[in-house]
């Protein structure tokens, strides 16, 4: 489970001064649901994902994922975390394999353990044909599975996807949308942020509308039709986002 | 802080580190193969160009001593040079390099050396020149020789003894064992070659390990690992530390290797060497104490702890590895510095400069190779030089905890 309570990020700017990157965020994600943080490009979704996966230290508020505090347990929530986004990439000297065994062993497996689950991912997500592959040479359909792979190894209660089919074709972004899926199906708690309405609309229970660092509307796809008497996602997000534009 | 972690970071850094070409040449291949090629084909050609110079008779130009037929005559006929008539051109001659030197006799000399009375000879030459150097070495041998003669024929002549002007001998007689003259003979290159190698083996993969993988944005996605900051920072560092420690000792075995074989196979490896050798009464490699050696190493491993977290530290803090290489020039001329002050001549060990980084270890590195051991100034640089790496490596820890250095964008 997440719950974000309050989540505040400040960051400081030598021209622009204080900046508020996230701004008093709150929600919660039940297991087995799937979160839809929605926002234009630097709305604060990959801050407020950072922050939970706690690759950054709120400065106020605090969250708890998967019953632990992400201040003051964040190895813990860590632990019990997996984070996929654009920007985490694969050591490209690295085969796959080696790849997937180096996050077991730093996730605490031991080598046997590794060996088995290795074997399971392997099997579910068709890894066998370039295990052996250094990263470098694997096709970007190759290193999005492989990064699945990565995320998947030390079975995470929790994962964050930060716009992870960003960049990819339609093959390779609909394997990540399968293995979202897939990941509520065994009982996950998941969080998806995007900007693409579409994957919202197919893959969220609820969404989260996030705009200038602020979650400005929250609640499952109908509910926010009825909100904004809009049905087009694209028309639901305009008018929470930017209730001043003209339709 | 787990060690299980910090292992498994060092080994994959190990690994893919071996993996990567640009680390292997920096680690391997320049010390093995690149640096002692480098050292021995600049002796070898140093001291070929040196032994060419030798074996010229320098060109010297008479001026003056028309009215000295005895000395004028002694000059031509002089194996050690080839006298060329005067010139009035003979300044820029001798700045052409068509001359090496001219040698002026003043009037009436040949009289003045039967009277006693004789004017100075002059020498004129183009200082810092070798060849020019090495002319006027072999007139000053030339007039050496003539006033020797002119002083015996003088004593002869009032019927005294040649040993009246030389009436004991002076002899010098060498105490000091072969090692520790090798160690004096070398002793300040040596340091200063360890420490340059501890340096430029750290920069490639601490770059690599830091600014290198947030380019690569491999950076992010080992932080989202459970392993504490701590000991990532920890793992990355005994792998530049290795690197630091690979270079530096491959570097020193193959030169080693080098020079032995070389001089095995020549029996010579160029005239410093020999001189060296020579000196130290070895065959072509100079004798160092193993155990100075030894010291020097032990002293040497603060400074590689030193400089491999503050490279990282450094480059950490950068971008992408061009911003980094451009912090890290300027930081090989800061540690350039101290190593060349440490060998100047007449710079000694005092303790405010036990205290000073760098030098303070070339200076005493220079003291242990020629046996000389000052246990108080050894304690107090190994101990400074720990604190410093301390101070460093902790510096490093904090940084790789902020999160505007490592979202730096």
């Amino acid at each position: 489970m997440i719950e974000a309570r309050s989540l505040t990020k400040t960051f400081r700017d030598k021209k622009r001064g204080e900046i508020r990157a996230v701004d008093g965020v709150s929600f919660r994600v039940e297991p087995g649901q799937i979160y839809g943080l929605l926002g234009a490009n630097g709305a604060g979704k990959t801050t407020t994902l950072r922050l939970l996966a706690t690759l950054l230290q709120p400065t106020a508020g605090t969250a708890t994922v998967a019953g632990f505090d992400i201040v003051a347990a964040p190895e813990k929530v860590r632990a019990r975390v997996g984070f996929l986004a654009t920007s985490t990439a694969l050591y490209g000297r690295l085969t796959a394999r080696e790849m997937i065994a180096y996050f077991g062993r730093l996730n605490g497996l031991a080598e046997a353990e590794i060996k088995v689950r290795l074997q399971r991912l392997a099997d579910e997500l068709d890894l066998h044909e370039f295990l052996d592959r250094r990263c470098e040479k694997l096709s970007t359909g190759m290193k999005q599975k492989t990064s699945i792979a990565r995320t998947l190894i030390h079975d995470p209660a929790v994962m964050i996807f930060d716009e992870p089919t960003l960049g990819l074709d339609v093959m390779a972004a609909r394997a990540i949308v399968r293995f979202v899926r897939d990941c509520k199906g065994r009982g996950k708690t998941v969080i998806y942020s995007t900007h693409m309405m579409s994957e919202v609309e197919k893959l969220c229970d609820t969404i989260g509308i996030i705009h200038g660092g602020r979650l400005l509307a929250e609640g499952t796809l109908g509910e926010l039709r009825a909100r904004t008497g809009e049905h087009d996602m694209e028309e639901v997000f305009v008018k929470v986002a930017c209730p001043e534009e003209p339709a | 802080m787990s060690w299980r972690s910090i292992v498994t970071v060092y080994g994959k850094e190990l690994r893919d580190s071996l993996r990567d070409r640009r680390t292997l040449l920096s680690m391997i291949i320049i010390p093995v193969v690149v640096m002692p090629t480098l050292v021995f084909s600049l002796g070898r050609i140093g001291s070929r160009a040196y032994a060419r110079a030798r074996e010229e008779v320098p060109v010297v130009m008479l001026l003056g001593g028309v009215d000295s037929p005895m000395t004028t005559a002694a000059l031509q006929q002089s194996s050690r040079f080839r006298v060329v008539p005067e010139s009035a051109d003979y300044r820029q001659l001798i700045s052409d390099k068509k001359i090496r030197a001219a040698v002026r006799i003043p009037a009436g000399f040949d009289a003045g050396l039967r009277g006693g009375t004789a004017g100075p000879v002059v020498i004129l030459h183009y200082q810092g020149e070798l060849k020019s150097g090495f002319a006027v070495g072999e007139i000053d041998a030339f007039f050496r020789e003539l006033r020797e003669k002119t002083v015996t024929a003088a004593l002869a002549a009032h019927g005294l003894p040649a040993s009246l002007v030389a009436p004991f001998a002076v002899r010098r007689e060498n105490v000091a064992p072969p090692e520790k003259v090798g160690g004096n003979a070398i002793g300040g290159f040596v340091p200063y070659l360890i420490i340059m190698l501890c340096f430029s083996g750290a920069v490639y993969p601490a770059i690599d390990l830091t600014a290198g993988e947030k380019e690569r944005g491999t950076l992010e996605t080992l932080l989202c690992s459970p392993v504490a900051r701590v000991d990532i920072v920890l793992g990355k560092f005994f792998m530049v530390l290795t690197s630091s420690l690979c270079a530096m000792g491959l570097s020193l075995v193959s030169m080693a290797l080098t020079l032995t074989v070389a001089g095995v196979a020549t029996g010579s490896v160029g005239r410093g060497v020999q001189a060296v050798a020579a000196q130290a009464g070895g065959g072509a490699l100079p004798l160092i104490s193993p155990l100075g050696v030894a010291g020097v190493l032990a002293m040497v491993l603060p400074v590689a702890v030193l400089f491999s977290a503050l490279l990282m530290m450094i480059a950490l803090f950068a971008k992408s590895t061009k911003e980094a290489q451009t912090y890290l020039m300027p930081l090989a001329f800061v540690v350039l510095l101290p190593v060349a002050i440490g060998l100047l001549p007449g710079v000694e060990l005092n303790t405010r400069l036990a205290l000073v980084p760098i030098l303070n270890l070339s200076l005493v590195c220079k003291e242990i190779l020629s046996g000389v051991w000052h246990w108080n100034y050894i304690a107090l640089i190994f101990g400074s030089t720990c604190a410093y790496a301390g101070i460093a490596l902790a510096l490093t820890v904090r940084m790789f905890n902020r999160e505007e250095v490592l979202f730096r964008t």
